[in-house]
């Protein structure tokens, strides 16, 4: 896998143009629709060895399904991140400044070879562009072009031992930079897990980078995890530690309100959130609601990790 | 009072009559005008979301004013506070009917399978839709016809406004990411219905008046 070279991909400038012209005729929705018809193929998942001819340059991407891209204007200004504010659209100007540099991550626990990686160390593993749908538990979803490597090659460079069976994740706990943080009512840091077989799933990613570009503090930098087919709160930012451990580890969400986001969190849209439905969801840029698909549209890839789809044991 | 509505709004009569209810149409147009320039400028990564959030939160600050009236009535004696009371009203319920267009029509395109689906599921909307249903019937009988045709019932319909604004609470605080923020919206309408209770409210009545009795003779010394 060869990472994209810079000169493949669309300059923001030019992506940006694109998509005001695009909202100016009115046919964002139709984008997907008109490239179909235009017989271009949507970006496969690079999920399996692909030349770099098969990753067309963000700009005009869509993920496998035909979805339009979510603006990148949306991705940097509407995100979840308590550490920060409860107010999805307030976190990017409180996260102006937050310290990225320097950064390391402590690879530990049940491994044989625990290792601290400079972030520096974290983008010299080859990086490849994923486009992903992110579901959020809210019930609204966007496409994202991601950037970074499967988290399993991290996890096979440091060795996990056979008696590992979970990851446990940290996010940084710094309430200076964090002003939510100081908010006591969540036990921070925020951590979060999977099972072994999850976390060395393909699909899930160590994103260092979106459209292109390195994360911005309000989408997790300098690196963070994306687990595309569970709800959002399980991609954590800002990681700063990752454990191997044997126990399920408990996660800020499941210490803090367990009947409402629990462990597995996967997507199901008949499994509906205590408060609220999941069956529909707003794909951010879109005014009309549209159904949720089981398992954020992966269960091809990822329903064999769960023997028994049927037990609602999976889903909170 | 009514009489002076006709004295045109160059005399200086018409100011003094009317600033307060003016102020009261600011007030409530506000949130609108704020949603529209939002929007125009293209300030929202979820306009759907952010509108349905705006309104409702809107109408929710419009229905506790209104509720609020009376008792401040009493305790003040400000007669204008008792027309601001049914134009309160009357907002909070026009910021309903937005509130209710967009998620029906706009987020769920009056899809009714799916909108079945969020009704019935999520009883939080099923709260909401009760109280955005007694606040139509409140709406439709606020006139005068309806008034003299309703009689002494007039006055226990118009009741339900409070059941209105308890149901309002409910629904805003089981979305709430915090329902502790919840907390003013309960304690407000908590006090307005405790001040409602008469024998309270003839004590606030009896504090005030002998509250002006000592300030007006104070002001004699």
């Amino acid at each position: 896998m060869v990472p994209i070279k810079s000169s493949e991909i669309t300059p923001e400038h030019i992506y940006l143009s694109r998509r005001k012209f695009l909202q100016a005729a009115g046919l964002l929705a139709a984008n997907a629709v008109l490239l179909a018809a235009c017989g271009r193929q949507p970006v496969p998942l690079s999920t399996g060895a692909t030349t770099p001819a098969d990753v067309s340059p963000p700009g005009d991407g869509a993920d496998e399904l035909g979805n339009a891209l979510t603006p990148l204007e949306s991705v940097l200004g509407y995100a979840n991140y308590y550490e920060f504010t409860l107010n999805p659209n307030g976190v990017a100007r409180l996260a102006q400044g937050f310290s990225t540099s320097p950064w390391q991550v402590a690879v530990g626990g049940l491994v044989n070879k625990p290792k601290m990686f400079d972030i520096d160390d974290l983008r010299t593993f080859e990086q490849e562009e994923r486009i992903y749908r992110m579901r959020c538990v809210e019930a609204w979803a966007m496409v994202i072009p991601w950037f970074g490597f499967s988290l399993s090659r991290l996890l096979n460079e440091v060795e996990p031992l056979s008696t590992a069976k979970y990851v446990r994740f940290e996010t940084l706990y710094d309430p200076d930079q964090m002003p939510g943080q100081k908010d006591r009512s969540f036990p921070w840091p925020y951590v979060e897990g999977l099972r072994m077989d999850e976390a060395m799933h393909d699909l899930t990613l160590l994103a260092t980078g979106l459209y292109g570009q390195d994360l911005q503090p309000q989408n997790g930098a300098p690196v963070r995890l994306v687990v595309p087919w569970k709800y959002g709160f399980k991609s954590l930012k800002s990681i700063v530690k990752i454990d191997l451990v044997e126990e399920m580890p408990q996660s800020l969400w499941m210490v803090t309100n367990p009947r409402e986001y629990g462990f597995w969190a996967n997507v199901n849209p008949e499994v509906p959130h205590p408060r609220w439905s999941q069956a529909t969801e707003r794909l951010i840029g879109e005014n009309r609601r549209r159904e949720t698909l089981f398992l954020n549209g992966y269960a091809d890839e990822v329903a064999g990790l769960y023997p028994d789809l049927n037990s609602r044991d999976w889903y909170y | 009072m009514q009489d002076c509505r006709g004295a045109g709004w160059r005399s200086a009569t018409w100011w003094r009559v009317n600033w307060f209810h003016i102020l009261v149409h600011g007030l409530a147009l506000w949130p609108v005008a704020y949603i529209l320039w939002d929007l125009a400028w293209g300030r929202f990564a979820d306009p759907v979301g952010e509108i349905i959030t705006r309104t409702g939160r809107a109408s929710l600050n419009l229905l506790v004013l209104s509720l609020a009236c009376t008792p401040l009535y009493t305790l003040t004696g400000f007669t204008p506070l008792l027309r601001a009371r049914r134009t309160l009203g009357l907002y909070a319920f026009l910021y309903v009917v937005l509130h209710f267009l967009t998620f029906a029509g706009l987020d769920y395109g009056f899809d009714l399978r799916m909108l079945w689906e969020a009704v019935f599921y999520q009883q939080y909307v099923i709260v909401g839709f009760v109280a955005g249903l007694i606040l139509l019937a409140l709406a439709i009988t606020s006139t005068r016809g309806w008034q003299r045709r309703l009689g002494k019932w007039w006055k226990r319909v118009q009741r339900f406004v409070y059941l209105a604004g308890v149901l309002a609470v409910l629904h805003f605080a089981w979305l709430l990411k915090e329902p502790r923020r919840a907390l003013p919206y309960v304690a407000a309408v908590a006090v307005l219905l405790v001040l409602r209770i008469p024998a309270i409210a003839r004590m606030v009545g009896t504090v005030r008046r002998r509250f002006m009795k000592a300030s007006a003779s104070q002001t004699s010394d």
